[in-house]
């Protein structure tokens, strides 16, 4: 007990103190995480709108695919891009390896299925016939497809919950690819394994309990927007 | 005069195993015009068809003696209509926001007036800022009314839009459709299975069965001096389907 009590006050401490270090941490993964958010829902949400909407030929599969992609083992993720990184691999030539810009990457595509999901399952529970009478009433393609991710949008933020919450926590794969290189590639995940292995629990501590406040703020702000949004939402 | 709306050689299967079959029809401008018939007899499809928002398999939908089909519909004329459904399908926004959707997609900032006024016309002043969801289904409907009346439509698509209400609000609503067609000048083109309905508000009458029309007449001949031996058994409920 007595080392949650030393890790939560060193916590306290280190965020009172303004420590220069804990902050480029902190600023880096949100930097990473954020950076991966806002391109996997550029990307996701209207890959999530075409799913909800359209059928196809294969949409089955696809659905499935992305289902498969919402447990993504991070590691696996982060391997895979590493081998296409490295200097033999096909892109070793962008010269990404351990660097924030290969763990915006793989952070993105462990987001992306998940943003994808949520908005394919919030948009296809919306009554197909809304879009007639939208269409009736003069709206054009465009503004219809806006209308309705806005009907949709509890499901649309529970999607970027979702999907920061799993990016801002995840550890595997920005070791892998990041290498937690101190003021370069070191997150609040990796600083926690390393301070765990060097026997520094109090300060491992502190760093696990800033990160859970970073998601719990991240969180409340969605929830707190979900409920100004939706007059349904408490 | 030219027709507001006319169907020409259409053919268009629906429902999987049914196919409307209607050689010409043609909508007056302001007129009432109600298509009856029983359930399953394509109303709700010629009514998509009528207002462009399925393209016939074969045969022309024209606008003002112009064909055009709902992929080139152009935006502005698709605009000169407005329709309401049988569901109230309105949007998770307060009444007033489902009232203003159709001024907002057209850019119109000044519409607090016609707002306010298809508001009184559906008689929910006092429910402008409830959240829709929270509506009982008369009021839904009356705003699903009032969403499409503020546009002032050249034409209203009304299908079904009382069934499942209780009669208190069928007569309100059925006094603001005879008012959209009177004071507003709305062409009306009204589905309906309830016949009743059809006597009290349209100018004319068509039976829609099995997916071909069997009458189209004037509302007091369709009723008082019916043509068709199926148009006397649907009106006497002997019609069977």
């Amino acid at each position: 007990m007595e080392i949650f009590l030393n890790g939560l006050r060193q916590a306290l401490a280190l965020i009172f103190s303004l420590d220069p270090d804990l902050l480029e941490i902190v600023r880096l993964s949100l930097l990473v995480s954020g950076l991966a958010l806002v391109i996997s829902a550029a990307l996701g949400l209207p890959a999530g709108l075409f799913l909800g909407l359209k059928d196809f030929i294969g949409k089955r599969l696809v659905v499935a695919l992305v289902y498969t992609g919402m447990g993504l083992p991070p590691v696996v993720v982060g391997l895979t891009i590493y081998l296409l990184l490295s200097r033999q691999g096909p892109l070793g030539e962008l010269g990404w390896l351990f660097t924030p810009r290969a763990m915006i990457v793989t952070q993105t595509i462990l987001a992306l299925p998940l943003i994808i999901g949520f908005t394919m399952t919030a948009v296809g529970a919306i009554p197909p016939a809304l879009i007639m009478q939208l269409r009736s009433l003069g709206a054009t393609r465009r503004q219809v497809v806006l209308t309705l991710l806005y009907e949709a949008r509890a499901g649309v933020l529970a999607a970027l919950v979702a999907g920061f919450g799993a990016i801002i926590s995840e550890v595997g794969s920005v070791l892998i690819v990041g290498g937690n290189i101190e003021h370069k590639t070191r997150v609040l995940t990796t600083a926690i394994v390393l301070e765990t292995r060097r026997g520094n629990f109090s300060l491992a501590i502190a760093l696990g309990i800033i990160l859970l406040s970073i998601t719990f703020s991240a969180n409340w702000l969605l929830l707190h927007l979900q409920g100004r949004l939706d007059p349904r939402h408490p | 005069m030219i027709p507001i709306l006319r169907l020409e050689a259409i053919r268009h299967s629906y429902g999987g195993h049914f196919t409307l079959d209607i050689p010409s029809l043609a909508i007056w401008p302001g007129e009432v015009f109600a298509v009856v018939g029983p359930s399953g007899a394509g109303k709700s499809t010629l009514l998509r068809l009528l207002n462009f928002l399925e393209k016939p398999q074969q045969g022309r939908v024209y606008l003002h003696e112009k064909a055009y089909t709902a992929s080139n519909l152009p935006i502005e004329l698709r605009r000169r209509m407005a329709a309401v459904f049988q569901q109230p399908l309105l949007l998770n926004a307060s009444v007033w926001r489902n009232v203003s959707y159709g001024l907002r997609v057209r850019g119109s900032r000044n519409g607090r007036d016609a707002i306010q006024q298809a508001l009184d016309e559906v008689r929910l002043t006092h429910l402008a800022k409830h959240p829709a969801h929270r509506l009982s289904g008369g009021e839904a409907q009356r705003v699903s009314l009032a969403r499409a009346l503020v546009l002032n439509p050249e034409v209203l698509f009304l299908d079904e839009p009382t069934a499942n209400l209780d009669p208190g609000n069928v007569r309100i609503i059925e006094d603001i459709i005879r008012q959209a067609n009177q004071v507003r000048g709305a062409t009306v083109v009204l589905v309906t299975h309830n016949i009743w309905q059809a006597r009290r508000l349209a100018h004319r009458v068509a039976l829609l069965f099995d997916g071909e029309i069997i009458e189209t007449a004037a509302v007091d001949d369709f009723f008082q001096h019916p043509q068709d031996p199926r148009t006397q058994a649907f009106l006497t409920g002997d019609l069977i389907y």
